[in-house]
């Protein structure tokens, strides 16, 4: 007799490491990355797809964990937060952020450090504009984004790729 | 939140889609980005036994030129592929911008046109300008594959002529007259637009033709009717007094609704407000009055 609800074979690329796992279809990659793999960086918030705290990359592009199949990056890149950078080995996007008080909670900022990389990785020297508007997905409640657009402009003018 | 279990398919031909969508009937949705459909399932708003990842179908990709000149895009193209696409910033500039503008980088990515187009929710910023520009869609089932206008396929609120068993497989934009010219703009305050509004001008008599389409505010793209036929071949001035002197009695013959996005009073200021903004575009003028 088949399962009702078939299992999937997958190898998903977290941080660069080779990840083979059997999954559920309807198992979402924000608890894949939490709860299976033990990276919490990727937050969950409103568990709709608009708040962006969930963001991870995907093949260098901004993805919504928290409503995205697991199984739908079979053999696909995903970088974490903690495939960037962590405590005496910052990424310069990360240092930026320190720099600039871009932070304050904290919660928002996985995902805005992630969707920062992914721009500056396309568009090494941004307006305002459009940061404002690449950022636009990624809501943060405690800075008022100035000080989040500053660190990146900031980081764009001094040249440092990250 | 999980959504329920389901059966993932993964078919490899789009007659082998089809056949799955068809021997599920009403149990099994397509799904390609899932930016609509797992939220709509978390949430148990929509509730599937099947779901169908037509994203392995190579008749469902790409953008091509047509040989009248326009184009012909594949249900799967995704915003940000649409926004970016070299042939639709050439022939179809003003969708190309709309792309770009849709929600966040995050739903452009994933998202896509057909998927768009097939969940038929209103408060989306594509189907107006597409309906605009006389689209049409081609469809996949089991019986052939059938085209039809956009206007036709798009029924009401989440409402379609799509049948359980048909797939969308590409988006038809037919050439423009030389001279056209196109704009959108929409306006809310939440993740979605409360209304959008798009002109498309078409070279004619001593002005042009017009074909506008208000969206957001009701079930499906609306035809200002009454305002595009006063402004048709009119100079550009006297075109532009006829959009003010009718547009507040097409918006008001809109159905709308008071909703979270608004009033329906408010909506239908919003419609009079953005066609103003989109005819002046399509003329070439500043996007405000000065």
């Amino acid at each position: 007799m088949t399962e009702p609800f078939p299992m999937i074979d997958v190898e998903l690329r977290v941080n660069g490491r080779p990840v083979p796992l059997t999954l559920e279809p309807r198992e979402l990659l924000v608890d894949v990355l939490r709860d299976r793999l033990d990276l919490p960086g990727t937050k969950r918030s409103c568990d709709i797809g608009v708040c962006g705290a969930c963001t991870v990359l995907i093949d260098g592009m901004p993805a919504t964990s928290c409503s995205m199949l697991a199984c739908d990056a079979d053999g696909r890149e995903i970088t974490t937060i903690e495939g960037v950078g962590g405590a005496g080995n910052l990424d310069p996007v990360q240092q930026a952020f320190l720099e600039h008080g871009a932070l304050q909670c904290g919660f928002c900022t996985p995902g805005m450090v992630l969707a920062v990389k992914s721009l500056l990785a396309q568009n090494p020297h941004p307006t305002e504009e459009e940061v404002r508007h690449y950022l636009r997905g990624n809501l943060c409640r405690c800075t008022g984004y100035v000080k989040i657009i500053e660190a990146v402009l900031d980081l764009a003018k001094r040249g440092d790729r990250p | 939140m999980l959504p329920p279990r389901f059966e993932l398919h993964r078919p490899q031909a789009l007659g082998e889609a089809v056949e799955t969508l068809a021997r599920h009937a009403d149990d099994a949705s397509p799904f390609a980005g899932g930016t609509e459909l797992l939220i709509a399932m978390k949430a148990r708003v929509l509730r599937f036994g099947h779901l169908v990842d037509i994203k392995r179908l190579p008749e469902l990709r790409g953008v091509r030129g047509r040989e009248d000149g326009g184009v012909s895009i594949g249900a799967l193209c995704s915003h940000h592929e649409l926004a970016r696409d070299p042939l639709v910033r050439e022939r179809l500039p003003a969708y190309s911008a709309l792309s770009e503008n849709i929600a966040n980088i995050r739903v452009r990515v994933a998202g896509t046109i057909g998927g768009n187009l097939c969940f038929a929710e209103p408060h989306t910023d594509p189907p107006a300008l597409l309906c605009a520009l006389d689209a049409s869609v081609e469809l996949a089932g089991p019986n052939g594959r059938r085209t039809l206008p956009l206007e036709e396929f798009l029924q009401g609120e989440l409402s379609t002529a799509r049948a359980d068993d048909e797939l969308m497989v590409r988006v038809e934009v037919a050439s423009q007259p030389s001279g056209t010219r196109a704009a959108y703009r929409s306006c809310g305050h939440l993740e979605r637009p409360a209304v959008g509004v798009a002109a498309v001008a078409v070279p004619h008599g001593a002005g042009h033709a017009w074909r506008l389409r208000a969206s957001g505010l009701c079930g499906r793209p609306t035809a200002l009717a009454r305002t595009q036929a006063a402004m048709s071949g009119l100079p550009a001035d006297e075109a532009l007094q006829a959009l003010l002197a009718h547009v507040g009695e097409d918006a008001a013959q809109v159905e709308a609704h008071d909703d979270l996005q608004g009033s329906a009073e408010y909506k239908r200021h919003l419609v009079t407000v953005l066609a103003a903004r989109v005819a002046r575009i399509a003329l070439g003028r500043p996007e405000r009055n000065a």
